[in-house]
C-alpha cells in the first residue's frame, strides 16, 4: 500500500489567495522586472512601426514570409504588443500589493512611540559607560530634538529613534512609479499628435483635414483640437560651410488664435516648439519644394504650384515626383532638386550645399497611364511607370522651361517646406511629477538609516545604539554623541 | 583661434596618454615586484620595495588626469560647447570620469590594486578614441543645442564611469572567489581586499550612482519631449537606457529585500553593467534612432 500524498484542499477563494500572495511575492516581482527588460530587448533591434514605418515595409518586402511570422508575435509593435503590456501589467500589480500593505504598516509605525529602552544596554553594540555627572539626561534631550530623534522618556532613560525617512522615501518611490504609468496611461488615452508639411508662405489651419497624419487617444474627439491658424513667415536654415552640417534653423511663424484678433509673431526651433494651450508644435523637419508650371499643347495650364521634395542626403538632394492627371494622356514627371548643382559623372548631377546657390532641377518626363485609379495607394513622392513610356529628360535653372510631346514645363523657382509636429500630452505633467518624486524618494531610501540610539543615566551613563540592516555610519554617530555628553569637543 | 583650441585639445590628449602609459608601467612594475618578493610563504607581500613605484604611478595617473582634464576643457572651448557632442568627446570625457572616479576612491579606500587595470582601461578608450573614433571639433547640430546636453550627457557620464568601476570590481570578486574555492590567493593577488570587502564595495558604488542614473533618463526625457515632441518613444538608446535601469533596480532589490550576496549578485551586477556597454557601443555604432546624429 503507498501512501497518499494529503495535499490541502483548495477552494476558490484559497486559490485566488494563494495566486495573490505569489505574484506579490518579492521573488515574482523581481522575476517581472527582470522580464520587463529582456522584453523589451526584440524592439531595439528590430524596426518598429511607431518609429520607423518605412525600414518595416522594407521588411516585408525583403523576406515577406518571416515578417508576417514576426508580425504574428507583434514583433514590429513590441511595446503595444499583448504579451509586453500582459508583463508590465503583472508588474505594476505586484508592486502595487507590495507597497500597499507596507504603507499601512509603515503608517501605523511612524505614528507609534519608539520602544521601552532594553534592561540590559551592555549587551547592545557600540556600548559606552562612564560615571554620571548629573546633566546628561538634559544634554542628551537637547541633542537628540536638534538632530530630529524621536524619543520616548521613562526612568530616566531615553529611547529615541530617526531614518524613517528611508522607507517612506521608498514607499514614495515605487508610488511615483505608479503615476508615471497613470501619466503615460492618461496621454494615451486623451492625447493627439499629427504631423503636417507646410510650405514657407503658406497658412495652417488646425482642423484634422490639414494633418498629413493624425493619430488621436481612444478618449481624444475631433472637438478637442484647438482652434488656431498660423502662418509659416520665414525659416532660415545655417549650415557649417566646411562640412555642410546643420547649425541652426529658425521658424518664423505668425499664429492667430481663436477669438483672438491680434496676430502674434513666433518663433519655432529645433530645441524650443512652441505652445499654445495644451499643443506644443515642434520643428521636425524641412526641404525643398520645387515650384512649376505644366502646361498643355493648346497652352493652358493643367497644374501649377509648388511640390514637396523628399531630402536624400546631407547637401539637400531631394526627390519627387509631379503627377498631372488631367491631362491626356496622363504626364508625370521624376524629378530631383539640387539645390547647389555640380556636375556629377555618375548621376548626372549632384549637390554640393544645402543652401540653394545654384538650384536646378533634373526632370524625366512620362506619358501614359499614373495608375492613381488602380485603388492601390501610391506614393506622392514617386511614379509607377509599368503603364508609361518616357517621352523626355532635361535640367532646367529657375525661369527655364522644357516642350515635350503634348506640353510644357517652367521651373518657376522653389519655396521651403517645414514638417511641423503638433502634440497634445496631458498626462506628461503627471509623468514628470513621478519622475522628480521618484528621485526624491530614492535618495531618501538609498541615504538615510534607520537607527536607535538608547541612554540610561544612574549611577553611570550608558549609551548603545542599533541599526536596521547594520547600516554603516552609527559608530561615528554615537561617538559623537557620547564625546557631546561627557563635554569634550 | 578656435582651431588652435583644438590642436592644443589633441596635443594635450596625447600627452595625457603618454603619462597615463607611464602610471601603467610603473603599476604593472608595482604588481610584478610584490610577487617576486614574498616576505614568507602565507602573509602578505613585501610593500616596502614597490612603495616607491607604487607613488610614482598614482602620481602619474594623477597627472594624466590634469593633462586629460585640460585637453577636454580645451576641446569643449574650440568647439565652443561641453566637449560631449560626438563619440570621441564621449570616449575621452567619459575616460577622464573614470580615472577621476578611481583617484576620488582613493582617497577613502586604498585600491591601488585596481590602478593596474584602470590604467590599461583608461589607455585603451583614449587609443581607440584617438584612433578610430576621432573627428574634427565642431559645433553642435542643432539638435544637440540645447542646456539639457550639459544635464543630461553629464550625468549619462558619469554614472557610465561608476558602474564600470562597480563591474571591474564585481569581476575581481568572481575571480577571486574561484580562485580560492581551488586553493589559495596567487601572490599577486593576496594584495587585494578579501571578498567580502569587494562584495560591499561594488555595491556600495551602484547604490551610489543608481538615482544618478535615474536622474539622466529622466533629464533625457525631459529634453526629448522639447526636441522630438515625446518624453518617452522607445528609441534604441532609451530602451537600452530602461533595459539598464531595470536590470540595477532588479540588482538593488534582490541585494536589499532578498538578501543575495556574493556570486550571484556580482553576475546580476555583470549584467547590468553588459547592458551600459552594449547602449554605448552597439547603438552609437549600428544602431538607427534618433541617437546616432553624432557622427560616430
Amino acid at each position: 500500500m503507498s501512501e497518499q500524498i494529503q495535499l490541502p484542499e483548495l477552494d476558490s477563494v484559497g486559490l485566488l489567495r494563494y495566486a495573490w500572495r505569489q505574484l506579490t511575492s518579492m521573488r515574482t516581482a523581481l522575476i517581472l522586472l527582470l522580464l520587463v527588460g529582456i522584453a523589451a530587448i526584440p524592439g531595439s533591434l528590430v524596426p518598429q512601426r511607431t518609429q520607423n514605418p518605412l525600414q518595416v515595409s522594407q521588411y516585408f518586402k525583403d523576406s515577406p514570409d518571416l515578417a508576417r511570422w514576426m508580425d504574428r508575435f507583434y514583433l514590429f509593435d513590441v511595446y503595444g504588443s499583448p504579451w509586453f503590456s500582459a508583463i508590465y501589467i503583472l508588474l505594476f500589480i505586484s508592486l502595487i500589493g507590495c507597497v500597499l500593505p507596507r504603507t499601512f504598516e509603515h503608517f501605523k509605525a511612524a505614528r507609534a512611540l519608539p520602544p521601552v529602552t532594553p534592561k540590559n544596554l551592555s549587551r547592545l553594540e557600540h556600548h559606552h559607560s562612564w560615571s554620571a555627572k548629573g546633566n546628561e539626561l538634559d544634554l542628551a534631550r537637547a541633542w537628540f530634538k536638534s538632530k530630529r530623534f524621536r524619543v520616548l522618556e521613562a526612568n530616566g532613560t531615553i529611547s529615541a529613534e530617526k531614518g524613517f525617512a528611508r522607507e517612506t522615501g521608498n514607499l514614495f518611490f515605487h508610488l511615483a512609479l505608479i503615476l508615471i504609468l497613470l501619466g503615460i496611461s492618461f496621454s494615451s488615452l486623451f492625447g493627439m499628435r499629427g504631423e503636417a508639411i507646410v510650405n514657407v508662405g503658406e497658412r495652417f489651419v488646425n482642423t484634422p483635414t490639414s494633418y498629413d497624419t493624425l493619430t488621436y487617444g481612444k478618449l481624444y474627439r475631433d472637438s478637442n483640437i484647438p482652434a488656431f491658424m498660423l502662418i509659416a513667415d520665414k525659416f532660415v536654415a545655417q549650415y557649417n560651410v566646411e562640412t555642410s552640417a546643420p547649425e541652426d534653423y529658425t521658424l518664423n511663424v505668425s499664429l492667430l488664435r481663436e477669438g483672438s484678433k491680434r496676430v502674434e509673431k513666433k518663433v519655432i526651433k529645433v530645441n524650443k516648439p512652441m505652445t499654445i494651450g495644451t499643443t506644443r508644435v515642434y520643428l521636425q523637419a524641412n526641404g525643398y519644394a520645387p515650384v512649376v508650371t505644366v502646361r498643355d499643347s493648346r497652352g493652358d495650364v493643367a497644374f501649377q504650384g509648388p511640390v514637396t521634395f523628399l531630402p536624400q542626403d546631407a547637401n539637400l538632394r531631394s526627390i519627387g515626383a509631379i503627377k498631372v492627371p488631367d491631362a491626356d494622356p496622363q504626364i508625370g514627371f521624376l524629378g530631383s532638386f539640387l539645390p547647389t548643382y555640380v556636375r556629377d559623372g555618375v548621376n548626372g548631377g549632384a549637390s554640393a550645399f544645402p543652401k540653394a546657390l545654384n538650384p536646378r532641377l533634373l526632370l524625366s518626363v512620362w506619358s501614359g497611364d499614373l495608375g492613381l485609379d488602380s485603388g492601390i495607394p501610391q506614393s506622392v513622392y514617386r511614379i509607377d511607370t509599368t503603364e508609361m513610356r518616357q517621352i523626355g529628360l532635361k535640367g532646367l535653372k529657375p525661369g527655364e522651361s522644357y516642350v515635350y510631346e503634348g506640353g510644357s514645363i517652367t521651373f518657376e523657382g522653389y519655396v521651403q517646406w517645414v514638417n511641423l509636429n503638433f502634440v497634445a500630452d496631458p498626462g506628461k505633467h503627471l509623468a514628470l511629477l513621478g519622475g522628480i518624486v521618484a528621485i526624491l524618494g530614492l535618495l531618501a531610501s538609498l541615504f538615510t538609516r534607520r537607527r536607535r540610539i538608547w541612554i540610561r543615566v544612574g549611577e553611570d551613563v550608558e549609551v548603545a545604539g542599533l541599526a536596521k540592516n547594520a547600516a554603516p555610519g552609527l559608530e561615528i554617530e554615537i561617538q559623537s554623541f557620547v564625546k557631546m555628553l561627557k563635554g569634550e569637543k | 583661434m578656435s582651431r588652435s583650441w583644438a590642436y592644443a585639445s589633441n596635443y594635450l590628449v596625447y600627452s595625457a596618454m603618454a603619462v597615463y602609459a607611464i602610471s601603467f608601467i610603473a603599476h604593472a612594475i608595482e604588481t610584478a615586484w610584490a610577487v617576486k618578493v614574498p616576505t614568507d610563504k602565507n602573509t602578505t607581500l613585501d610593500y616596502k620595495r614597490t612603495e616607491k613605484v607604487a607613488r610614482i604611478a598614482t602620481a602619474m595617473m594623477i597627472l594624466g588626469f590634469f593633462l586629460l582634464f585640460a585637453g577636454v576643457i580645451a576641446r569643449g572651448i574650440s568647439a565652443g560647447r561641453v566637449p560631449w557632442g560626438n563619440m570621441y568627446e564621449f570616449s575621452i570625457t567619459g575616460a577622464l570620469a573614470f580615472s577621476g572616479a578611481y583617484l576620488l576612491a582613493l582617497r577613502k579606500f586604498d585600491l591601488r590594486w585596481l590602478g593596474l587595470l584602470v590604467s590599461v582601461s583608461v589607455l585603451l578608450t583614449i587609443g581607440t578614441a584617438i584612433t578610430v573614433l576621432y573627428v574634427p571639433s565642431a559645433p553642435l547640430v542643432p539638435a544637440l543645442k540645447s542646456e539639457w546636453l550639459v544635464i543630461h550627457v553629464s550625468a549619462a557620464i558619469i554614472s557610465g564611469g561608476v558602474f564600470l568601476l562597480s563591474n571591474v570590481i564585481a569581476a575581481a570578486y568572481l575571480y577571486l572567489d574561484r580562485v580560492e574555492e581551488k586553493g589559495e590567493r596567487p601572490q599577486w593577488a593576496k594584495r587585494l581586499p578579501d571578498l567580502e570587502t569587494l562584495d560591499q564595495l561594488s555595491y556600495r558604488l551602484v547604490a551610489f550612482v543608481f538615482p544618478l542614473w535615474t536622474f539622466s533618463v529622466i533629464a533625457g526625457a525631459i529634453w526629448a519631449e522639447s526636441a522630438w515632441g515625446r518624453y518617452w518613444g522607445w528609441d534604441p538608446k532609451e530602451t537600452w537606457a530602461f533595459i539598464t535601469w531595470v536590470a540595477y533596480a532588479a540588482y538593488l532589490h534582490a541585494r536589499v529585500t532578498i538578501g543575495w550576496r556574493g556570486r550571484r549578485a556580482a553576475w546580476l551586477c555583470l549584467f547590468a553593467g553588459s547592458t551600459f556597454l552594449f547602449n554605448y557601443i552597439y547603438v552609437n555604432i549600428w544602431g538607427t534612432g534618433k541617437h546616432t546624429y553624432s557622427g560616430l
